[in-house]
């Protein structure tokens, strides 16, 4: 049963080393990459099986019981965390086999997903907060160079930002685990869970929650603390940008869900205060910001911060309904979010630019990419009965349950701005006409250059859709397994138990 | 020890984010590097200080007697310091593959990524 658990983490490991092995060897790197990447999301959907079945697995590493050793988790927060970071990897990975080229390639793009796919899925299952700081770092390296992958001008200057205030989180996730273990004298989160109670000053309590929340803040892109994600992310190739928004600031918005359920439970005015006002800002500044753009892909990723705007929401009304509304919310988002991406890397392909100003006629020349990208973008905005409306109405009727009608009000209109940046891309990018002052003989130079659709590209953006789609019309059994999860992490003890054995 | 160790800390810190807040990549790059060594000060000085008592269990007792130093912390610190390295070097190879591309040593410079387009 825990090597189940084992799996999802060596074979993506396996796979990253082996493909190092055929280094410049880009064919047999593509194989290696795709076998251990169907072959981990295969061992994550045996892992949710299990999950399903036992509740929380838990993997002592190397033997050595609770509070000493490592402890692995998987409880249903995580496992559904990992089965999609497998789906996404893959889906990822199948689109760059037709899209990325050839230099990055050669220079380790495949080890380096395989090692990030290996880190983000590690965070996802690690059940001692020094062990995830060593996942964070490992993902933040593998993100570092896929990032600066292929040295481009804007690359290298995206990539230096987002080093630097990545290094900075680093520091303050360090400090806070310090402080932390002064305070409770163990790594391990149920231990820290079940002795946080009987420290004496709630005052240190709080300050240890906001070391975490400055690091976490940072890697999930929060207000004020997100300006490395507007510099940084539309700067690499497509299929690098999907994966970082598909995996990385979710593992800080995990993070934030599994410190604030299972450690910071104490009452504090202050952490509730500084939940709301983040969640309500970074909605509406992230909204904001992405309207303001004329770039295909930096409205998408400046909408990335606004969408975790809503992720901390759920949070800060903390009921279970929110927290269901919460894992809905995830598992919408990062489907639609990566389709989205995908989609601007293929119009990018067929028309060779990004710029909203240059795009026009994609509706009249390629119909289908125009209703798969409507989909996407309608489900983002919340449009019934697409899946971004029930993970918008789960959260908006659990703040009007718990009366957070300023929660409410800023979500409302942030969806409706959503929905202003989402037409302006379909207007400029797929109905206006193509624009005029294209030149006959300037088309003759870019159709060279223009890539064109083939099916590695297309195929993962059919089966996302229709998976994001899926996710609208089988609401109710998604929405009844959230609400397991969100009662598992309202009710920590059985987390504790589990981790720790039942003597304790 | 104990009473000195905090004020060092926070003079690391305040010089760490001294040198961030300056233009040029060198500056910045050791600002992070002497900011983490205040993060692992920090994570070594916060969880106790116990000197001349190594962790050994003494012949013929069955368990630690106290005071002994607590040996997680060292540990701890041993990784951060390992990977913060590691980190340091990519960072340094960084700007330097960054300083030849986009041929500045102004940070102020790197903006070109932040502009709208109009």
């Amino acid at each position: 049963m825990e090597n189940e658990l084992l799996l999802v983490l060596l074979i993506p490991l396996l796979g990253g080393i082996f493909s190092l092995f055929f280094w410049m060897d880009v064919k047999r790197q593509k194989v290696v990459f795709l076998i251990s990447t169907i072959a981990m999301t295969l061992a994550a959907i045996n892992l949710m099986r299990s999950v399903l079945e036992n509740e929380v697995i838990t993997l002592q590493s190397g033997g050595w019981d609770a509070p000493f050793g490592i402890s692995l988790v998987a409880d249903y927060l995580s496992t559904f965390m990992v089965l999609l970071t497998g789906i996404m990897g893959l889906a990822v990975g199948i689109y760059s086999l037709g899209d990325m080229d050839r230099a990055r390639m050669r220079f380790g793009f495949f080890p380096l997903m395989s090692f990030l796919l290996f880190s983000v899925s590690g965070a996802f299952l690690s059940g001692d907060i020094f062990n995830l700081y060593v996942w964070f770092e490992i993902m933040l390296i593998s993100s570092f160079v896929l990032m600066a992958l292929g040295n481009t001008k804007a690359q290298l200057e995206g990539a230096i930002k987002y080093v630097t205030l990545n290094i900075m989180a680093s520091i303050f996730f360090l400090a806070g685990i310090g402080v932390l273990y002064g305070l409770t004298g163990t790594l391990n989160m149920a231990d820290i869970a079940l002795r946080i109670n009987s420290v004496p000053d709630e005052g240190l309590i709080t300050l240890a929650a906001v070391f975490f929340f400055i690091a976490f803040g940072v890697k999930s892109a929060v207000f004020p603390l997100f300006s490395w994600l507007p510099a940084s992310y539309h700067t690499p190739p497509v299929a690098i940008t999907a994966i970082f928004a598909a995996l990385l600031t979710k593992v800080g918005v995990y993070a934030f869900i599994r410190f604030f359920t299972l450690i910071f439970t104490h009452e504090s005015l202050f952490l509730d205060n500084l939940l709301i006002f983040t969640a309500a800002t970074t909605m509406f500044i992230g909204v904001l910001g992405a309207a303001a753009q004329m770039e295909f892909r930096k409205i998408l990723s400046v909408h990335i911060i606004s969408q975790i705007g809503y992720l901390i929401m759920g949070l800060a009304i903390g009921t279970k309904l929110a927290i269901t509304g919460v894992v809905y919310f995830i598992i919408h988002i990062v489907f639609v979010k990566t389709n989205l991406f995908l989609i601007s890397g293929i119009v990018n392909r067929l028309k060779g630019s990004y710029e909203l100003k240059k795009l026009g006629g994609v509706y009249h020349t390629y119909p289908f990419l125009a209703l798969l990208f409507v989909i996407s973008a309608f489900s983002l905005a919340g449009f019934p009965p697409l899946s971004g409306f029930w993970a918008k109405f789960a959260l908006v009727k659990a703040g009007l349950v718990s009366d957070a009608y300023f929660l409410v009000l800023v979500a409302l209109a942030t969806g409706f701005l959503t929905l202003y940046s989402m037409s302006k891309i379909w207007n400029e990018v797929f109905w206006k006409k193509k624009p005029e002052d294209e030149t006959n003989l300037e088309v003759e130079t870019l159709k060279k250059e223009r890539a064109g659709i083939n099916r590695q590209v297309l195929l993962p953006v059919v089966a996302i859709t229709v998976m994001s789609v899926g996710v609208a019309i089988w609401a109710e059994p998604i929405f009844y397994f959230a609400e397991m999860t969100a009662e598992q992490l309202l009710n920590p003890e059985i987390y504790i138990v589990n981790v720790l054995g039942v003597a304790q | 020890m104990e009473d000195v160790l905090p004020f060092l800390i926070g003079g690391l810190y305040a010089g760490g984010v001294y040198l961030v807040l300056h233009k040029s990549f060198v500056k910045l790059i050791i600002g992070l590097i002497i900011l983490g060594y205040a993060s692992n000060l920090m994570l070594f000085t916060i969880s106790r200080i116990t000197r001349g008592a190594p962790p050994l269990v003494p012949e013929g007792a069955e368990a630690l007697v106290e005071p002994y130093a607590d040996p997680l912390p060292q540990a701890l610190v041993l990784t951060a310091i390992v990977i913060g390295f590691g980190i340091q070097a990519f960072a340094i190879v960084l700007i330097k593959v960054g300083y030849r591309i986009v041929a500045t040593d102004n940070l102020d410079d790197l903006n070109t990524t932040d502009r709208l387009d109009d």
